[in-house]
């Protein structure tokens, strides 16, 4: 008996180090999630948005969201960041000076923030009751407030900081960019690109997208191009001089690739863009999980342990 | 096998009513939340959406919670009973840990109202860490009830009977002729599944608990962010498990005024010393694995918190190695407290200190916010006092 209950032991503990132990996360990330075929997406330049912000109104037009005042009179909408009021923003860079547009020195530049719409996205595999998912298409990420519990690890787990939670009410809900998905059905999209008057954003398939970016790096300084409006896909137009560019798209692989891209002359970290690696952290964590608990043999195991040794041990006590 | 006794004596006393001010405070406080919305009481925010609740009631409280499971590994597994008088005050401080963290985390989330979507399966997301955390703690919270049913049962009746006259007839009839004693001895039959079960569940949410932060990639500070998380916070939440028995039991003896269980602590506290040093080897292995060795000393105001963190590990662990400190109350007493507030910090770095959402970004904890902890844990000492004394928990005394 002695013997067998030791062998026991051994078995149950075995599955208690393959509970705790785990490899270099490096070793343990599960495969990162691919594009999308079929992805819509935003594409931003920085170098031909000027800064008017109407996609900014635009955007509260279309879905609905109340002003958010940073000055005391309270006149007009005045967002100083994104908020559970504000699903999009344009914001400024500025550098010493602040002569030259797109420049890093002594220079300016706009940025536009929101959902990324990433391709592995850190909050859908935070939430832990699936009010964050994916549309299987269009790569759409979405919020159900019917299945979200309020406990915020989205916002933990994202690196952009992109949702965000309505800390003023008593029934909060998280609140984040859809990419204006309810626009699609009646011919709509992203009312940010749908508005810009000069094709800074312009919405598409990603893939058309990314093209597109790379066209513009190609694109030789002080030449006359076209650069579409509104869609990526449009005929309509402007005609413009070529500014340089930073030789970098933004989230074609950050984080293991977005559905929101960027070209901009001012490096994206000065920006306020974090530098992310290839790699996305949904990919670490849940390769670090399913290790642990792959098909539940680990606990199994170690709960069949335990009961057989507890069992045993309770009732040599008792007699 | 050991006897256990309730302590008896009056449960109204002056510190027990400073208690129920504290919380009386606090469900104030909570009132209020309820109605305005968290930014009423706290100061949490997009960049900072985890504050004390999430860190002290839950992390900090769930871990100092692990005394029962600490103590079940050691009599139930290991098959050492000489131990078995620490299980049940031991299991007492796990059922308010747990049920309290619960409590903090139904006062944190903010649609309170449908946390049942944990458990439907069309929204249950088994890849998130967060879900496994949510659907152990809840189950083990549970499961702590009932292994701690037998001492409620077994008691039952004296309780009952301590009851003064004067109040004997607010209680129902039902309460007053009730008599657990035959389910009791049902109960024991199977209450090693119940143990068992207490074994696993911890040892699956204590190591999640550290892997939550995994996802937060460069928000985490290099000096904590690393696969190791799940490891380590497994062997902190054990070490801290057996670090509260040996603290509670050194106060309650002071406290109670009742005999020192010195023999027995002495030799529980004989495995701390691998544990810490198993700790040690793996967070310093890993620093060292990953090349950021270096950013101990680099990081200004974290390199501080760091070594604070770790050298409140080494201390306990230089004392614990010599076996005439493990022999004396105030060289336990004071490695305990040591590293209690070790894993505790650890916890505090890796979630609010070292977790940088970016600039703009500060957080520190509102007065209303420190005050809804505090009624907390108020209330989890009250609750404490009042059952070891009506409840045969404590060991019965040989002399006093």
């Amino acid at each position: 008996m002695e013997i067998k209950r030791r062998d026991f032991l051994k078995v149950s503990a075995a599955g208690g180090l393959m509970l705790a132990a785990n490899a270099d996360p490096a070793l343990a990330a599960r495969e990162p999630k691919q594009r999308l075929p079929e992805a819509l997406g935003i594409l931003y330049d920085a170098t031909v948005c000027i800064g008017c912000k109407v996609c900014v109104s635009a955007c509260k037009q279309h879905n609905d969201m109340p002003p958010d005042f940073s000055s005391t009179d309270r006149t007009w909408d005045d967002p100083l960041d994104l908020s559970s009021r504000t699903l999009n923003i344009i914001k400024l860079y500025k550098n010493g000076t602040g002569e030259v547009k797109d420049r890093e020195t002594d220079g300016y530049s706009y940025i536009k923030r929101h959902c990324m719409h990433c391709v592995d996205p850190s909050c859908i595999s935070a939430c832990p009751v699936s009010a964050l998912t994916k549309n299987p298409e269009n790569g759409v990420v979405r919020y159900n407030k019917n299945a979200c519990i309020g406990c915020r690890y989205c916002q933990i787990a994202c690196p952009f900081n992109i949702p965000k939670f309505q800390w003023d009410k008593a029934f909060p809900q998280i609140k984040k960019c859809q990419l204006c998905d309810h626009r699609y059905a009646t011919g709509g999209y992203s009312a940010c690109c749908e508005f810009c008057p000069t094709g800074a954003s312009i919405f598409g398939r990603v893939d058309d997208l990314i093209k597109e970016a790379k066209r513009r790096l190609s694109l030789t300084p002080g030449e006359w191009a076209h650069y579409p409006i509104g869609r990526v896909d449009s005929k309509h137009t402007s005609y413009r001089q070529v500014t340089p560019y930073i030789n970098h798209v933004y989230g074609e692989k950050e984080g293991g690739g977005t559905q929101f891209l960027m070209l901009s002359n001012v490096p994206f970290e000065k920006l306020g863009l974090p530098p992310l690696t290839d790699k996305p952290d949904a990919a670490v964590s849940e390769g670090i999980q399913h290790t642990i608990y792959k098909g539940m043999i680990a606990p199994i195991v170690f709960l069949g342990g335990m009961i057989y040794a507890v069992y045993q041990n309770t009732k040599n006590e008792c007699e | 096998m050991h006897e256990t006794k309730p302590l008896g004596g009056k449960i109204l006393t002056k510190p027990f009513l400073v208690l129920t001010g504290l919380t009386l405070f606090a469900v104030l406080l909570v009132i209020i939340r309820y109605i305005f919305g968290l930014a009423s009481v706290t100061n949490m925010s997009d960049g900072f959406p985890w504050g004390i609740w999430i860190t002290y009631d839950v992390l900090v409280g769930t871990a100092l919670g692990c005394g029962g499971y600490a103590i079940a590994i050691l009599v139930y597994v290991l098959n050492k009973w000489q131990y078995h008088a620490l299980v049940r005050p031991a299991t007492l401080t796990s059922v308010f840990g747990y049920t309290l963290a619960g409590i903090s985390i139904l006062i944190d989330i903010g649609r309170y109202w449908q946390p049942y979507n944990l458990v439907l399966p069309w929204y249950a997301n088994v890849n998130s860490i967060m879900f496994e955390v949510a659907a152990c703690v809840m189950t083990y919270t549970f499961v702590l009830w009932i292994e701690f049913a037998p001492a409620l049962m077994e008691g039952y009746r004296h309780a009952l009977a301590t009851v003064p006259e004067k109040w004997v007839k607010y209680v129902p009839k039902v309460a007053r002729d009730f008599d657990p004693t035959s389910s009791y001895t049902k109960l024991n039959r199977w209450i090693f599944v119940f143990v068992a079960v207490g074994v696993l569940l911890p040892t699956m949410h204590q190591s999640s608990l550290g892997t939550l932060m995994v996802i937060a990639g460069r928000k985490l500070h290099p000096l904590w962010q690393t696969g190791f998380l799940p490891l380590l916070f497994l062997i902190s939440a054990i070490t801290m498990g057996y670090s509260i028995v040996i603290f509670e039991s050194v106060l309650s003896s002071l406290g109670f005024k009742r005999p020192m269980e010195t023999d027995m602590l002495a030799k529980v506290s004989g495995i701390m010393p691998w544990l810490i040093g198993a700790y040690l080897v793996i967070r310093f292995g890993d620093l060292l694995w990953r090349g950021q060795a270096g950013a101990m000393f680099t990081s200004g105001f974290l390199s501080f918190m760091f070594l604070l963190e770790n050298i409140l590990y080494v201390v306990p662990l230089v004392l614990l190695a010599s076996a005439t400190n493990r022999t004396s109350p105030r060289m336990l007493f004071l490695s305990s407290l040591s590293l209690i507030l070790a894993g505790s910090l650890y916890r505090f770095n890796a979630f609010l200190v070292a977790f940088n959402p970016g600039p703009g970004w500060h957080y520190f904890p509102a007065f209303s916010e420190i005050m809804i902890t505090f009624g907390i844990v108020a209330f989890e000492i009250m609750a404490y006092l009042a059952i070891v004394k009506r409840f045969p928990v404590l060991p019965k005394a040989e002399h006093a």
